[in-house]
């Protein structure tokens, strides 16, 4: 079966998730664009998007909708080159119009995941759990076709693992989109031992369609991207703890993520990260990467703790940042949580961050925040004069710093002698355009 | 061709800014003044210059798509707006696309010499911000002929008619000195629009001014032969000025030194549903700009101020070869020889017309009008220049769709 026919009937389960929301725009789009090539003209299409939250497949909906007519006013150049023959759409907004009529039209939303039967290519994007991914897989395996094709966009558990427990004989592959879908770039495939050949080329297709940038990563829990963050982030609150004796826990994960971020020259600081993701995805994804992966303490009392206590981080439904380790106003830290107290302590840079900010000591000459270099077509050359001058400088903030970068570069070297990534260019790769990082951990600055 | 049977002045100009993308204060998301209030700003900007605006005897206001853009039609009778002496008063709207401010002059001047009306205050606007550039573009579509052009037409469709030409151009003219003169016309343009604070790029900071002219176009995202920095922004503004006779000078308490004067003007109109004759050339542009020269006498070697509509940087270029400043195929390297420049020989635009100024199409034609008042009586404060006394006299040129609907207008400082 070819690519476009595998197109013509596909599924989404866990549609109306984070990922899943995105995953289906951007499958709407190629699948509208099929659609209205000539030759299948008379071809039907069917997206089922799948869910158990009706409320959400409700609210996926509306943002299919709004996301498509600001697709269509992207892409109007080539709408109208689609729409050449249709002499009743003459105007851009005739041709918008369509065009997010067309992709919805083959849309299908549900609970029920029996009206998938049909579908020959399945994405899966449910709760990071195991079980609860073997289970839908086997199920709906159960009622389709035997040459249905699997995509899971498990963030950390193997493929062979999914493979085998829902015995689906090689036919499902790790495509791994980042968060959002639609925006990102980049997507790491995980093909497991026995993923047939098919599969690899629809996925190496498909990614080609969808205009993103592919890394392979090998069948070890975690892949590249979250084998990194997670032993970043454990790192993270490791010196966090580390620090408190000194400074009190809720000043040590202010002091660690002030440096990750600037000294770094990160977009976020680690626990800033670790909140955007959802303190309860990371924990998640440590528990199911300790479990598969031996001889390494992955897990983290701390983040346990937060976890328990439903600290949880993650963003409401109009896209703003809950709170976490750190507390948000308008999506900016403005204070840190006291475990103990159960409370958030706000920042005061007249008081106790104020002081915590003189013991890390003046920043290096050649200090630049990530914003103002991140377009700057300069930035290698900047990057490098800054780590020199880290590296010659004696505060507390450097000396944190460079161990952070060291362990950083570590962790990536690890990855690829451990078989995770092929070579440092994949891991560097994962970090650039995964994580918007201006330069990958395995590097000369340090 | 006839002369004008008695004198017509124009003064009390004003331009609001041109709003829009550039500007630091604008946000898409946020409220924006609607079209009444560009209407009212601009015409009490004009009638804060006289004694007393129950002395103007009639109205005309210069539009083109308000029905789409802002869903509102009547126009004219947002003049009684602007004050209520003159609710009452004979109030006209005009509509010739790109071309409706020159329509507006015209108008208001014919009023005047008809002997009906002593003096007609002319408001020109456009507020189009409301939609997307996209939807935009479907609406400035309608300067084209809808029922043959629009389906075949672009998503961009007027830059892509622009870009036709410049292609056509470039294979005749040569690409690298054409693109050349295109970009040099942008650095000038927005060197002009940063003297001049009510131009949309006032605030505009880009270093390389000529190497982001020089940006290749992108036919998958734009059209063939045209970047964004070839073509003007998407703007919302109004001018307004007033037309007099003799007479009416004195019932406004206007001094003939704030004051020009009408020399003569050409006025063509080609027919909307044929495409162009010669791309590489605006006829109707060079029509009209002849027909000028016939009435006054004049030729460009006695023109000291131009002020061509240059709604894309090859506009410009064609422009200044349609009015005979320079020779056919030569637009480019006349640009380049410094000629149009804010301290050159015939400074062009100096306010930095559509490119650097902005275009709220329905007004640009009163708003070009507005700054030859400035720039001949001396009010042009930023963006003054220094005019050549062997070329006393001011020219512009408006124009409406590809070369559709054209005003061109000669100006002298009043005596
Ligand atoms: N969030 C990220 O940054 C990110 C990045 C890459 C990969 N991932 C992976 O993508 C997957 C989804 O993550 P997410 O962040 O979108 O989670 P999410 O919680 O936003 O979405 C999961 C969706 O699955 C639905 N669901 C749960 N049980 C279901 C069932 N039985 N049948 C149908 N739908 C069901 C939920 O209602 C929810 O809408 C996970 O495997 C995660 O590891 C997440």
């Amino acid at each position: 079966m070819t690519f476009d026919e595998r197109m013509q009937n596909v599924a989404i389960i866990g549609a109306a998730g984070k990922m899943g929301s995105g995953i289906s725009l951007l499958l709407a789009q190629e699948m509208a664009r099929l659609k209205n090539k000539p030759e299948n003209k008379d071809k039907n299409y069917r997206l089922y998007l799948i869910d158990i939250n009706l409320d959400h497949l409700a609210g996926l909906q509306q943002y299919l909708r709004a996301q498509l007519v600001k697709a269509g006013e992207k892409a109007c150049v080539m709408l109208r080159e689609m729409y050449k023959d249709r002499q009743d759409l003459v105007e851009n907004q005739d041709c918008i119009n369509q065009y997010v009529e067309d992709a919805l039209s083959f849309i299908r939303t549900g609970t029920d995941l029996s009206i998938v039967k049909d579908s020959r290519v399945i994405f899966e994007a449910v709760l990071e759990k195991k079980d609860l991914k073997v289970d839908l897989l086997k199920k709906i395996d159960n009622f389709c076709g035997k040459d249905t094709l699997y995509l899971t966009n498990t963030s950390s558990i193997p493929i062979n693992i999914l493979n085998k427990e829902a015995n689906l004989n090689g036919r499902i592959i790790g495509f791994h989109f980042y968060n959002p879908p639609a925006v990102q770039k980049l997507a790491e495939l995980i093909s497991a031992d026995s993923t047939i050949q098919e599969l690899k080329d629809f996925s190496m297709e498909l990614a080609k369609r969808l205009s993103k940038k592919i890394v392979p990563s090998n069948d070890i829990a975690g892949f590249i991207g979250n084998g990194h963050f997670l032993r970043d982030g454990l790192y993270g609150l490791r010196e966090a703890k580390k620090l408190a004796e000194d400074y009190s826990l809720p000043g040590g994960l202010y002091i660690i993520n002030k440096i990750s971020q600037d000294l770094l020259v990160r977009p976020m600081g680690i626990f800033q990260l670790i909140d955007y993701v959802g303190v309860d995805v990371f924990q998640s994804i440590s528990e199911t990467i300790d479990h598969y992966i031996q001889g390494e303490d992955l897990k983290d009392d701390l983040l346990k703790k937060m976890y328990d206590k439903k600290i949880l981080g993650g963003q409401k439904s109009d896209g703003s940042q809950k709170d976490g380790f750190l507390k948000y106003d308008r999506n900016r830290p403005v204070g840190v949580y006291d475990i103990d107290k159960g409370e958030y302590k706000l920042f005061d840079p007249q008081g106790w961050s104020g002081e915590l900010d003189k013991k890390l000591g003046e920043y290096p000459v050649g200090f630049y925040a990530w914003r103002n270099l991140v377009a700057d077509p300069k930035k290698s050359d900047k990057l490098k004069t800054f780590f020199q001058n880290l590296k010659s400088s004696n505060t507390l903030g450097a000396k944190l710093a460079l161990s952070y970068l060291q362990n950083s570069k570590e962790i990536g070297e690890k990855l690829v002698k451990s078989g995770v990534a092929k070579t440092a260019e994949d891991v560097n790769n994962v970090l650039l355009n995964g994580f918007y990082h201006l330069y990958g951990p395995i590097n000369d600055y340090i | 061709m006839t002369k004008f049977r008695k004198k017509v002045y124009l003064a009390a100009g004003y331009n609001t800014i041109s709003f829009g993308s550039g500007r630091k204060e604008f946000n898409p998301k946020k409220a924006r003044p609607g079209i009444e209030q560009y209407i009212t700003e601009a015409g009490r900007g004009s009638i804060v210059q006289i004694s007393d605006p129950k002395n103007i005897d009639e109205g005309v206001i210069s539009n083109f798509m308000a029905a789409r853009f802002c869903k509102q039609g009547n126009l004219a009778g947002f003049i009684p707006e602007i004050d209520p002496a003159l609710e009452y008063k004979p109030s006209t709207r005009v509509e010739g696309a790109c071309g409706s401010g020159g329509l507006a002059l015209v108008t208001s001047m014919k009023t005047v010499l008809s002997d009906l009306a002593d003096s007609v205050l002319t408001i020109g606007v456009e507020v189009q911000n409301t939609v997307k550039a996209i939807y935009g573009a479907d609406i400035l579509a309608g300067a084209g002929h809808y029922a043959s052009e629009r389906k075949e037409g672009h998503a961009y469709f007027f830059p892509a008619k622009f870009s036709d030409r410049a292609g056509v151009y470039y294979q005749k003219f040569g690409y690298e000195p054409t693109r050349k003169g295109m970009a040099l016309w942008y650095e000038q343009m927005i060197k002009n629009a940063r003297k001049n604070p009510k131009a949309q790029e006032y605030h505009n900071a880009i270093e390389d001014l000529f190497g982001a002219g020089m940006t290749p176009p992108n036919p998958k995202t734009f059209v063939e032969n045209l970047n964004i920095y070839d073509c003007s922004k998407v703007s919302d503004g109004a001018s307004a000025l007033i037309f007099a006779s003799e007479e009416g000078l004195k019932k406004l308490g206007i001094d003939k030194k704030d004051a020009i004067e009408v020399v003569g003007y050409g006025q063509c109109e080609a027919n909307l549903t044929k495409q162009p004759e010669d791309p590489t050339k605006l006829l109707t542009t060079q029509k009209a700009a002849e027909k000028a020269y016939q009435m006054t006498g004049l030729g460009p070697k006695d023109i000291g101020l131009l002020e061509v509509h240059d709604c894309f940087t090859i506009t410009g270029i064609l422009a200044l070869e349609a009015a005979g400043f320079a020779e056919y195929g030569k637009g480019a390297a006349f640009v380049e020889s410094g000629k149009t420049r804010f301290d050159g020989e015939i400074p062009t635009n100096p306010g930095g017309g559509l490119i650097g100024f902005g275009h709220y199409v329905g007004g640009t034609g009163v708003r070009q009008a507005v700054d030859c008042i400035h720039e001949l009586t001396g009010k042009a404060n930023g963006y003054q220049v220094k005019l050549n006394s062997n070329r006393p006299y001011a020219m512009m040129i408006s124009m409406g769709g590809n070369d559709k609907t054209v005003t061109a207008m000669i100006f002298k400082k009043a005596e």
